[in-house]
């Protein structure tokens, strides 16, 4: 008798808001931050692969406990400050750094709904946009650590960084503005709707009947086939994938676009005066950045947490964590792909990397961006 | 003179750099798809498999004393490897026999051999200097310790490495 | 809750913006707009107009102030940080801004929505992205392509200007 008025107290709406969302976002939390670790794990065991040797094999079975290890070494190290260094902006540039990549997750939806509760932190109208301009303010981390470290490599770090990221950022903007002409909308969770019902934005191969223009038979479920809109849309699509892709690599600074940290030429890049937790944040925070940035990508382009012939969470709770790991599956993915090119590609020039920038990208997103629309006015008429 | 190098011209598609990545790509996804089924061979992991078997006769690993087929020792004392020790990683401490002993004629004897593995270069030379074959290099290699006391070798580790070797010493033949 | 929302928000702005010319080193009143600029997109969006508030920070601390950063790194402006404090100009300064404020205080006061309630903002349904874009692009689509012809001139301008020869 006394259990009940509490939970009715629970069930009220702005309760219940707070403490699925509190919930939401420790589950989140917690899943990103092992991915972080595991990527680490998953980075040394797959280069290792490419390269014909073993990798991490002697904590853990297959060094799976290694990441623990890792952990462990980085807290026990000493925290050195060195002299003439800025301390208030190099102490606060390593959280700097990896704040952004965490706050994007807030605005991507892990999963369709479990128990009638939508899997999304934020369900905000413009979370794309939020996506944008949180992952802007990651680079106030590499410069202020570049800056503040009164070092000369660190500071070149900073400085390719900065310039690397705004060249980047155009191309990536520009280059998903084709996705929410589609979609008509800048809900992420709206995209991945779109996504259920007309196929994924790289893949349109299938679609959910009796949703939209695409109502080509009266059966319900899911169906394979293509229509002459899908197939025309699909190469703006195809485009917007690969720039987005590519952009996404400058982003996060991984190879081909490492210049910021480039090992042979700046020693370690902006994190070279750091040391212990400090820099363990920086190199997390370089792959927390990479899943997000993978988050991003899959939401976008991939489907989101869809896939074709399985209902959503409001078939029931089954269905609603099948959908939570397909989402994260196709990160781990993505991942993959990432971990995968860093070890084939070498390293861009700096003038080369800032070329395909400006030169290329751009006027490919933006020239991307007038085909869209001259399909949608062409389909529409 | 100078030598005109002809780039080579590239075609649009090359100038891309997509054959080339993805021709990357194709490559190492073959080693990652064929070490992951097993089917490369890597490198030996060491403490679990070790290539003793494979080594050489003439494998130049600790040095070592060794006593003949008598369980008697070979060592006289003579301080010749002492003397050639590169890095003097050889203490030697004589002591003599008593003049009436049976071994009155051997003179001396090791009271004290210490090899300090920390500074011994496993050169060979005190076994090739060596007169009476007592000084051998062993096929042991990975000699570790937490302190530098346990690195020295005394006299009683030397012999339980070196163990018992056979073969003609003259020094201990009466008739000689 | 909002409104102990706006009052942190308003405060926080308030002091970053203060500490932009209180600071003597560049690259902390560089940091102290960044600060200024996201509080205040903070503040746009406990208005409920996310859009606003979210580009906000996307050109304005993503973006214009990197830039800044950017150049005050490469110019690395000692000398500012060992300028002495100059009296008279600060008892100037502060003379021009109390009339200031005493000006926009009458101002304000003088105006009809000083005393009445601001109207609660009608609920479309549709996201205010949508609200913009519609607005932009009906009502006021003249004036916003002409913004767009002059922000394209400018840019002519400044890459003329910045070429290395002018011949």
């Amino acid at each position: 008798m006394s259990l009940m008025p509490s939970l009715d107290l629970f069930l009220q709406p702005e309760i219940f808001l707070v403490w699925t969302s509190a919930l939401k976002t420790f589950v989140i939390l917690g899943v990103v931050l092992t991915m972080v670790a595991y990527s680490v794990w998953a980075e040394r065991k797959v280069s290792a692969f490419i390269q014909d040797r073993i990798g991490p094999n002697r904590v853990g079975w297959a060094g799976l406990i290694q990441p623990v290890a890792d952990g462990v070494k980085l807290l026990l190290k000493e925290n050195f400050v060195p002299g003439g260094v800025n301390k208030f902006f190099f102490s606060i540039a390593p959280s700097l750094a990896m704040i952004p990549s965490i706050l994007v997750l807030a605005v991507l939806p892990f999963g369709s709904s479990l128990f009638g509760v939508p899997m999304v932190i934020a369900n905000l109208d413009i979370g794309v946009l939020w996506v944008f301009a949180v992952s802007s303010l990651g680079v106030y981390g590499i410069v202020l650590a570049g800056w503040a470290s009164n070092s000369k490599y660190p500071f070149l770090g900073g400085i390719r960084s900065s310039s690397q990221m705004i060249s980047y950022e155009l191309s990536l903007g520009l280059s998903v503005v084709p996705v929410f002409m589609i979609t008509g909308t800048l809900n992420l969770g709206e995209i991945v709707q779109y996504q259920v019902d007309n196929g994924w934005m790289v893949f349109p191969a299938w679609f959910q009947t009796g949703a939209g223009l695409r109502d080509m038979t009266t059966e319900s479920g899911s169906m394979f086939g293509l229509d002459l809109g899908k197939t025309l849309l699909w190469i703006p699509m195809m485009i917007s994938f690969v720039v987005f892709i590519i952009a996404m690599f400058a982003e996060t600074n991984r190879i081909p676009f490492d210049l910021p940290e480039a090992e042979q030429e700046l020693v370690g890049g902006y994190h070279t005066e750091y040391s212990s937790m400090r820099f363990a944040l920086f190199f997390l925070g370089e792959y927390a950045a990479m899943i997000a940035g993978s988050g991003v990508i899959v939401t976008l382009f991939l489907g989101g947490w869809s896939l074709p012939f399985v209902p959503d969470g409001s078939q029931g709770w089954f269905w609603g964590l099948v959908n939570i790991g397909t989402f994260f599956a196709k990160i781990a993915a993505i991942i993959f792909f990432f971990l995968w090119v860093r070890w084939t590609l070498p390293r861009f020039r700096f003038d080369q990397l800032m070329k395909l920038g400006w030169y290329v990208f751009f006027e490919v997103a933006l020239i991307n961006i007038f085909l869209t629309a001259g399909i949608l006015a062409y389909l529409q008429s | 003179m100078a030598t005109i190098v002809q780039r080579p011209q590239l075609s649009l598609l090359e100038r891309s750099y997509f054959p080339a990545i993805l021709g990357g790509l194709w490559i190492t996804i073959k080693h990652f798809i064929k070490t992951l089924f097993g089917q490369t061979k890597v490198t030996m992991q060491y403490p679990e498999q070790k290539w003793d078997s494979a080594l050489p006769e003439w494998y130049r690993g600790a040095p070592t004393l060794v006593k003949d087929e008598h369980d008697r020792e070979r060592c006289v004392a003579c301080q010749l490897c002492e003397f050639i020790c590169p890095p003097r990683a050889i203490t030697i401490k004589p002591a003599e026999f008593p003049s009436n002993g049976p071994w009155a004629k051997v003179e001396k004897y090791p009271e004290k051999f210490d090899i300090d593995m920390i500074r011994c270069i496993y050169c060979g030379l005190c076994e090739e200097v060596c007169p009476e074959q007592a000084i051998f290099l062993r096929k042991d290699y990975s000699i570790t310790g937490l302190t530098r006391a346990e690195m020295v070798h005394d006299k009683e580790k030397l012999y339980e490495l070196g163990g018992v070797r056979h073969g003609l010493v003259n020094k201990w033949n009466e008739k000689k | 809750m909002l409104t102990i929302l706006f009052w942190a928000f308003s405060v926080l702005m308030l002091a970053a913006a203060i500490a932009v010319v209180v600071f003597r080193n560049p690259v902390n009143s560089a940091m102290s707009l960044v600060l200024s600029f996201l509080a205040l997109a903070a503040l746009f969006i406990t208005l409920d107009a996310f859009f606003i508030g979210i580009i906000q920070v996307l050109v304005y601390a993503g973006a214009v102030m990197v830039l800044f950063l950017f150049i005050i790194m490469l110019l690395d402006l000692k000398a500012e940080t060992r300028r002495r404090l100059n009296i008279a100009a600060l008892a100037g300064g502060l003379a021009v801004l109390g009339g200031f404020a005493v000006l926009i205080t009458q101002i304000i006061k003088s105006l009809p929505s000083s005393t009445d309630h601001f109207p609660t903002l009608a609920r479309t349904g549709y996201s205010d992205g949508y609200e913009i874009g519609m607005t932009l692009f009906t009502d006021f689509n003249l004036p916003f392509q002409i913004i767009g012809v002059l922000l394209l001139v400018s840019t002519v301008g400044v890459v003329t200007l910045s070429r290395r020869s002018l011949r």
